[in-house]
C-alpha cells in the first residue's frame, strides 16, 4: 500500500475542560473516500479543523504523504494540498464567486490577470468534473447547492488533492446530495483523497471506502465500508444498542386545536419562505414536520409562534386566530396555552450568560407568581428553578449557575421543563434533540410522548428523519415553502426522501 | 461570542482585573508625567493630596462625583441593554435646557425644594427627549446608535449656542448666559454634612444634587436587577433574538432603555446648573458626559462600581486642579489623558491580563480553573 | 459677473476645508472596510497635527513634520488595532479612549515643550506646504470663465491638496484592482472565508489601520502645516467625527466620500461666507444651524430617509474562530 494521505499521531485538543479529540490515530489512504461519523459533539469538526490549520492541536503529529507537516495556520495545509468545505460557507456574500475562488490564491498583487487565469482554470474544471456555475454570479444570489460548489471549486483551484468536506449534505436535498456524491466519486477516480465528515450513517455507507467513528473525542473504531453494517457503526457511534423506535402506545386524538390555513411568510428580500402552507393539529397528537434545514420550517415555526409576520393566510389556535399581521405577540399566544421549544437553543432559547433561573421563566416573566408589581419576586423564581431542575433531572443542580455552563442537553432540558410545565394546550417543538446527548435524547423523546398521551397537541420540526418517524403519529413533508405530502408513522425512508427532495408524488410512482 | 477563558474566582474577577487594568493606566500616565520632566510621584502625593486632603477638597470632589455618578449611571443604564450611548455629553447639555426654564419660570415664586422636583423632571425629561430621537432611530430604522449619539452631541452644542446668543440671553448682556437664578432656583449646599464630622469647607459647590445621585444609583441597581423592565432590558442586552422569542418588544425595550439613559444624563445638569453656576451658560457640561464612559467601564456597569469611579474620577478632577497649580506643567488636560487611558485599560483592553492572570492562577490550584466553556464575558 | 467670482471664492474655500476631511474619511474607509470601527480619526487627525506643527517647528521642515505626523498618527492607530485586533476588545471604548487621550496629550506637551498656551510656535515658509501654481496660472488669468476656475480654483493649493484628491482615484483603484484590496473588502464582510483561505485575518486588519494612520497623519499635517502655521489646541473641532459621517454619508466607497467631503466642506464654507447675511428665499440661516447641518444630514441618511447605508457586515465585531 502507498504512503498515507494523511496520518494523525496522537492528536488531542482541549477547550477549557472540555476535551474534544483525545489521543487520536488516523490513517487515510489516498485515491479514497474515508468517512468519519459520529454525533454532534464527538469532536469530528475539531479534528478536521486542526488538520485544516483553523486550530493548533495540544499534542500530537500530522504526516501528510508520508511528511511530518506543521500545520500553524490553514495556508500550511493549503501548501500541502489539503483543501477543505466548511459546514458553514466560508463566502464573502457580496463578491462575484470568481472573486471567491481567488481570494487567498490570486497569485500576483493585481486582480487583471490573475481573474482572467482563473476564469479559465474554473472553465477547465467545470469541464472535468460537471462542477459548473457562472463564475460572475453574486454569491448570495445562488441557491446554496451552488455555493457548496464554489466551495468546491475554490479547494481545486488552490491545487487540492486532500478534499475535506464537513457535514456537506446538512443544506442539501436528498438529490442534491447524490449530486454531490457523483462529484466525490469522480474526484476520487481523478486520484483525489476525500474525507467526508457526517453523522448520516446511510452516506457512510453510500459513498465511503473506509470508515473511522468518533464518539466523545476519541477514535473508537476504523472499518472498511464493504465489511461493515449500520447497526455495527450505530452502535459504535453511541456505545450501546440505540432504539431506533421509541416505545408509545398508539394515539387518541381529539378535537382540531391548531389550524394553519393557505400561510404564506416572506422574507427580508420579499422571497416566499413559507408558501400557501394548511395543516392541522389534534390534541393527543403528534404531528412532525420532516424536510431539509431551510425548506420553510424554521419560518413557518416563528410564524405560527407570533415571531414573524405572515403575508396572507390565518393561523386558529383553539377557535380563536392568531394576529399574523401586526405587531404579532408571542406573549398573548403564551397566555392562550401556545408553548414553544425553538431551535435555537443557544440565540433563542436561553439567555446563556443568565443564571439558569432566570431562564426558567424566560417568555413568562410576567406571570403573577414571578412578579410583585413591577418588581420580580426573586425567592419565588429561584424556588420554582429549583423544583423543575428536580423534576427534570437537570445537573447541576444549582438554579444560580450560569445557564452557559450547563451541557447542551441539561439546556434543552431547561428549555422543555421551562415549555412544559406551563401546562399548554399545545406544545411546538423545533429540533428539540439537536446538539443532545443520547441519555437526554431519550428523556426528550419520552416527555413529548407523555405531552401526547396528556392529550396536549404537538408539532413538532425535525431534520432528524429518524425522529420525525418514531416519534410522529402524522408526517407532514416541507419543501421550498410548501408541505408536499402527508403520511402515517410508517412511511418508508425512501418516500419521506423522495418527497424531501420535492420530486412530486406522481413522479415518486412513477 | 469570546474564546473560553477559563473561570476566575470571582474576587479575581470583579476586583483583581479592573484594579490592575486601572493601575496600568495610571503607569503610563506617569510615563507622561516624567515625559514633561516632572516627578509622577510627587504629582500623584499633590493630587491626591488636593482631593482628599482637606475639608474643601472633599468637597469639591464630591462635587465633581456627582455629575459623573449621573453620567456613569446613563452610560451604565444603555450598556446593560447592549446600547453604546456616546450621547451622553448631548444629553445633558439639553437637560440643563430643562433646568433652566424650570427655574427662569418658579424661581421668584417657589422655594427651592418645590422647584427641585420640577427641575429634576425638566432635566429628566429634556434628556430623555435628547436621546429619543437616535433611539427611535436605532429601533426603528436600525440606524447604528453610536453614530446618532455623536451626531446629536454636535447638534446639541450648535442648538445650545444658538438659543443662548438668540433666545435666552438677557436682553443688554454680553456673555452667552441665562440671568442668574434667584433663591427658589438654587440648591442649598452640603458643606454642613462634612463639617458634622468634623472638616472645615470654606466654600464648596457640593450640594443636594450630590444625595439625589445617590438614589438615583441604588435605583438604577433595583431596576436593572430587581424589575422585570430590568430582566427585559438585560434580556436584549445579552441576546435580542432571544428577547423577541420572550415576547419582549425590541422597540420599547430600546426605546425605555435610551429615555431613562437620557433621563440620567439630563439629571447632571442640576449638579452645575442649579447647585453651583445657578445659570445656564455655554459648555457647561464640560465632558462629563463623556467621563460617563469610563465610569462605567470601570465600574462594570453595576452601581456599587460607578459610584466608586465616579469618586475617584471626582478627585482627579479636584486633584487635578491643585496639581495644576502646583505644577503649572500639568494643567487639567492630564485628567482628559487618565481618562482616555482608564477607558483604553479598563475599557477597550479589559481582558488583557486575564489569560496571564488565569495561568497564575490556574499554576496555583489547577481545580480553581474550572471550566467556562463557550460564553465567557460578553459586553 | 460678480457673483461667478464669489461663486469661485466659495468653490475655492470649500476644496480648502474639504481636504482635511477627504483625508479623513479615506483613512476611514480603510479601517471600516477591513471591519474595524473608527471613531477615532479625530484623535488620530488632532494627534497628526501636533507632531507636524511641532517636529516643523523644532526642525523648520515641512517633509520633517509630515513624518513625524504620519508616524504618531500611524503609532495610535495601532494602539487602536493592538486592542480591538489582538485583545479584541470593544472598537467604539477603543476609539473614544483614542480621542481623549489624544486631546489631552497634545496639550499638556505642548505646553511643557513650547509653553504657548497649548500651541506649536508659529513656523515659516519652509515649514508649510505652500501654494503650487500650476502653469500658465497667470497667463490665463484673464481669460474670462475658465480664467478664474483654473487659476483660481484649481491652482494655488499646496501640495497636500493634490494629493487628497488623487488619493480618491488610488483608494478606488486599490480596493477594486488590486489583490490587497480583494483581502482588504473580503475580511470586512467574512474574516472567516480570508481565514480558511490562508491569510492572516490580523496582519490584514494591521494593514488596514496604518494606512488609517498614515492618512489621519497627512490629516492632521494639512491642518497644522498647509491650512495653518502650527498646532492650535482642539485644532480638528469635529472634523474627525465629520469625516466619519462623510464616510458614512457614501457608504464606504471612495468616489462618493470625496463627493461627501466636497458637500460637508461647502456647508462650511457658506457658513462662513453668509455669516448671518440673510439668503434669498430663505431668509437669515443661524449660522449654527449651518454648522450642525452635516450631522443632521448623517443622521437622516442613518435612518434610512434617503437611501440606506449598509456597514460592512463583519464591522465592529472582533474575530474570533468559531467553536
Amino acid at each position: 500500500m502507498a504512503e498515507a494521505a494523511i496520518e494523525l499521531k496522537g492528536i488531542s485538543k482541549s477547550f477549557g475542560s472540555v476535551r474534544a479529540n483525545r489521543d487520536i490515530d488516523l490513517k487515510i489512504a489516498p485515491g479514497t473516500i474515508h468517512g468519519i461519523i459520529g454525533e454532534n459533539g464527538a469532536g469530528k469538526s475539531t479534528l478536521m479543523s486542526i488538520l485544516y490549520g483553523f486550530y493548533q492541536a495540544d499534542s500530537g503529529e500530522i504526516f501528510v504523504n508520508g511528511e511530518r507537516a506543521v500545520i500553524h495556520a490553514s495556508s500550511d495545509a493549503i501548501a500541502r494540498g489539503i483543501g477543505m468545505v466548511h459546514q458553514h460557507f466560508m463566502l464573502v456574500h457580496n463578491f462575484t464567486v470568481l472573486e471567491n475562488v481567488i481570494l487567498g490564491a490570486e497569485g500576483e498583487p493585481l486582480l487583471k490577470t490573475s481573474i482572467a487565469k482563473a476564469r479559465s482554470e474554473l472553465e477547465r474544471l467545470e469541464r472535468d468534473y460537471g462542477l459548473e456555475v457562472d463564475p460572475d454570479a453574486v454569491i448570495e444570489d445562488l441557491p446554496v447547492g451552488l455555493q457548496q460548489r464554489v466551495e468546491i471549486l475554490k479547494a481545486l483551484f488552490r491545487g487540492a488533492d486532500i478534499l475535506i468536506l464537513d457535514e456537506p449534505t446538512g443544506v442539501l436535498t436528498p438529490a442534491e446530495a447524490e449530486h454531490l456524491f457523483r462529484i466525490l466519486r469522480q474526484l476520487k477516480d481523478e486520484g483525489k483523497t476525500i474525507v467526508l465528515i457526517t453523522h448520516k450513517l446511510r452516506e457512510i455507507m453510500a459513498v465511503t471506502d473506509n470508515v473511522s467513528v468518533m464518539r466523545q473525542g476519541a477514535l473508537v473504531a476504523t472499518r472498511k465500508t464493504a465489511e461493515t453494517t449500520v447497526e455495527e457503526l450505530a452502535e459504535l457511534m453511541v456505545g450501546r444498542r440505540v432504539l431506533l423506535r421509541v416505545e408509545k402506545g398508539d394515539a387518541h386524538p381529539g378535537d382540531f386545536i391548531l389550524s394553519v390555513k393557505n400561510l404564506t411568510v416572506e422574507d427580508m428580500r420579499g422571497v416566499k419562505m413559507v408558501d400557501d402552507v394548511s395543516l392541522d393539529v389534534r390534541t393527543g397528537e403528534i404531528v412532525g414536520i420532516a424536510g431539509v434545514a431551510g425548506n420553510g420550517q424554521t419560518e413557518l415555526l416563528e410564524t405560527i409562534t407570533g415571531m414573524r409576520k405572515a403575508v396572507s393566510g390565518t393561523v386558529t389556535l383553539d377557535g380563536a386566530p392568531v394576529e399574523l399581521t401586526g405587531e404579532a405577540d408571542p406573549t398573548d399566544l403564551r397566555r392562550r396555552g401556545m408553548a414553544h421549544v425553538p431551535e435555537d437553543r443557544h440565540n433563542m432559547g436561553l439567555v446563556l450568560p443568565f443564571e439558569e433561573n432566570e431562564n426558567a421563566i424566560l417568555g413568562y416573566h410576567w406571570q403573577d407568581k414571578y412578579v410583585n408589581g413591577p418588581f420580580l419576586d426573586i425567592e419565588a423564581i429561584r424556588r420554582d428553578a429549583q423544583g423543575k431542575i428536580e423534576k427534570y433531572d437537570i445537573r447541576p443542580t444549582d438554579a444560580r449557575l450560569k445557564t452557559a455552563n450547563f451541557s447542551g442537553g441539561n439546556q434543552q432540558k431547561i428549555v422543555l421543563a421551562r415549555e412544559m410545565e406551563q401546562d399548554p394546550k399545545v406544545l411546538i417543538v423545533g429540533q428539540p434533540t439537536r446538539g443532545v446527548d443520547v441519555g437526554a435524547i431519550e428523556f426528550i423523546h419520552k416527555r413529548l410522548i407523555d405531552m401526547r398521551d396528556q392529550g396536549k397537541a404537538v408539532l413538532l420540526v425535525s431534520v432528524e428523519l429518524d425522529e420525525i418517524r418514531s416519534l410522529s403519529d402524522r408526517i407532514l413533508v416541507m419543501f421550498a415553502g410548501r408541505i408536499v405530502g402527508e403520511r402515517g408513522p410508517d412511511a418508508t425512508e425512501g418516500e419521506l426522501g423522495l418527497l424531501m427532495a420535492g420530486v412530486e408524488e406522481k413522479e415518486a410512482a412513477e | 461570542m469570546s474564546t473560553p477563558y477559563a473561570k476566575l474566582p470571582a474576587w479575581a474577577d470583579y476586583g483583581l482585573i479592573p484594579l490592575i487594568n486601572l493601575l496600568v493606566a495610571f503607569v503610563v500616565a506617569g510615563l507622561v508625567v516624567l515625559l514633561i520632566g516632572e516627578n509622577p510621584l510627587r504629582a500623584a502625593v499633590i493630587l491626591v493630596d488636593g482631593a482628599i486632603g482637606r475639608g474643601q477638597a472633599i468637597a469639591y470632589t464630591l462635587y465633581y462625583a456627582t455629575s459623573f455618578i449621573f453620567t456613569g449611571l446613563a452610560v451604565a443604564v444603555a450598556f446593560h441593554c447592549s446600547l453604546f450611548n456616546i450621547g451622553g455629553e448631548g444629553q445633558a447639555y439639553i437637560g440643563g435646557l430643562g433646568v433652566a426654564l424650570v427655574c427662569l419660570t418658579f424661581d421668584s415664586v417657589l422655594p427651592w425644594w418645590l422647584t427641585f422636583p420640577l427641575a429634576i423632571a425638566g432635566a429628566a425629561l429634556f434628556g430623555a427627549a435628547w436621546a429619543f430621537i437616535p433611539a427611535y432611530f436605532q429601533a426603528k430604522r436600525g440606524s447604528h446608535i453610536v453614530i446618532t449619539t455623536i451626531m446629536f452631541n454636535f447638534i446639541a452644542a450648535s442648538l445650545m449656542v444658538y438659543l443662548l446668543v438668540e433666545v435666552l440671553k438677557p436682553a443688554g448682556s454680553q456673555a452667552p448666559q441665562t440671568r442668574t437664578f434667584l433663591e427658589g432656583g438654587q440648591l442649598p449646599k452640603l458643606n454642613w454634612m462634612l463639617e458634622a464630622v468634623g472638616l472645615t469647607v470654606r466654600s464648596a459647590p457640593l450640594n443636594v444634587s450630590f444625595l439625589l445621585a445617590l438614589v438615583a444609583a441604588f435605583l438604577v441597581w433595583v431596576l436593572i436587577w430587581r424589575t422585570r423592565l430590568g430582566y427585559e432590558i438585560r434580556m436584549r442586552g445579552h441576546s435580542p433574538k432571544a428577547a423577541r422569542y420572550a415576547g419582549v418588544s425590541e422597540v420599547r425595550v430600546i426605546i425605555v432603555t435610551m429615555l431613562i439613559s437620557g433621563a440620567l444624563a439630563g439629571m447632571m445638569a442640576l449638579n452645575p446648573v442649579m447647585g453651583d453656576q445657578n445659570r445656564l451658560q455655554i459648555d457647561f457640561v464640560t465632558g462629563a458626559g463623556f467621563v460617563g464612559i469610563a465610569v462605567a467601564l470601570m465600574g462594570r456597569s453595576h452601581p456599587a462600581g460607578i459610584v466608586p469611579a465616579a469618586i475617584l474620577f471626582g478627585m482627579l478632577y479636584q486633584g487635578g486642579a491643585e496639581l495644576a497649580f502646583e505644577m503649572p506643567g500639568i494643567s487639567r488636560d492630564m485628567i482628559v489623558i487618565i481618562q482616555g487611558l482608564v477607558i483604553l485599560f479598563a475599557g477597550a483592553l479589559e481582558h488583557m491580563f486575564r489569560p496571564s492572570l488565569q495561568a497564575l492562577f490556574a499554576s496555583f490550584s489547577p481545580r480553581a480553573v474550572g471550566a467556562e466553556a463557550k460564553q465567557g464575558e460578553s459586553a | 459677473m460678480d457673483l461667478f467670482s464669489t461663486l469661485v471664492l466659495l468653490l475655492d474655500s470649500t476644496v480648502r476645508l474639504s481636504v482635511p476631511l477627504l483625508f479623513a474619511a479615506l483613512a476611514g474607509l480603510y479601517s471600516e472596510r477591513s471591519g474595524v470601527f473608527d471613531i477615532g480619526l479625530e484623535g488620530k487627525m488632532l494627534a497628526g497635527a501636533f507632531a507636524a506643527g511641532a517636529a516643523a517647528a523644532v526642525s523648520g521642515s515641512a517633509w520633517v513634520g509630515l513624518m513625524a505626523a504620519v508616524l504618531v498618527s500611524s503609532f495610535m492607530a495601532l494602539v487602536h488595532g493592538f486592542a480591538s485586533i489582538t485583545h479584541r476588545g470593544n472598537q467604539i471604548v477603543s476609539g473614544v479612549a483614542i480621542n481623549f487621550i489624544a486631546a489631552g496629550s497634545t496639550i499638556i506637551l505642548g505646553q511643557a515643550w513650547f509653553s504657548q498656551g497649548g500651541r506649536t510656535p508659529l513656523v515659516g515658509s519652509d515649514g508649510r506646504f505652500g501654494a503650487i501654481h500650476l502653469p500658465f496660472a497667470d497667463a490665463l488669468r484673464g481669460v474670462p470663465v475658465v480664467g478664474p476656475l483654473y487659476s483660481q480654483l484649481l491652482s494655488g493649493h499646496s501640495l497636500l491638496v493634490y494629493l487628497a484628491f488623487l488619493l480618491v482615484p488610488f483608494t478606488w483603484w486599490v480596493l477594486f484592482r488590486t489583490r490587497f484590496g480583494l483581502r482588504l473588502r473580503a475580511v470586512g464582510e467574512n474574516p472567516a472565508a480570508v481565514d480558511t483561505a490562508g491569510i492572516s485575518v490580523q496582519w490584514l486588519r494591521y494593514r488596514a489601520v496604518i494606512c488609517t494612520g498614515v492618512l489621519t497623519g497627512l490629516a492632521g499635517t494639512y491642518l497644522a502645516l498647509a491650512q495653518n502655521a502650527g498646532f492650535v489646541k482642539d485644532m480638528t473641532a469635529g472634523r474627525g467625527f465629520i469625516a466619519l459621517a462623510a464616510l458614512i454619508f457614501a457608504k464606504w466607497r471612495p468616489v462618493p466620500v470625496m463627493f461627501a467631503c466636497l458637500l460637508f466642506g461647502f456647508l462650511d464654507a457658506l457658513s462662513i461666507r453668509i455669516q448671518g447675511t440673510p439668503l434669498p428665499l430663505i431668509g437669515r440661516v443661524p449660522v449654527q444651524f449651518m454648522q450642525a447641518l452635516p450631522y443632521i444630514l448623517t443622521v437622516v441618511l442613518l435612518a434610512g430617509f434617503i437611501g440606506r447605508a449598509i456597514p460592512p457586515r463583519a464591522g465592529g465585531v472582533p474575530y474570533v474562530k468559531e467553536r
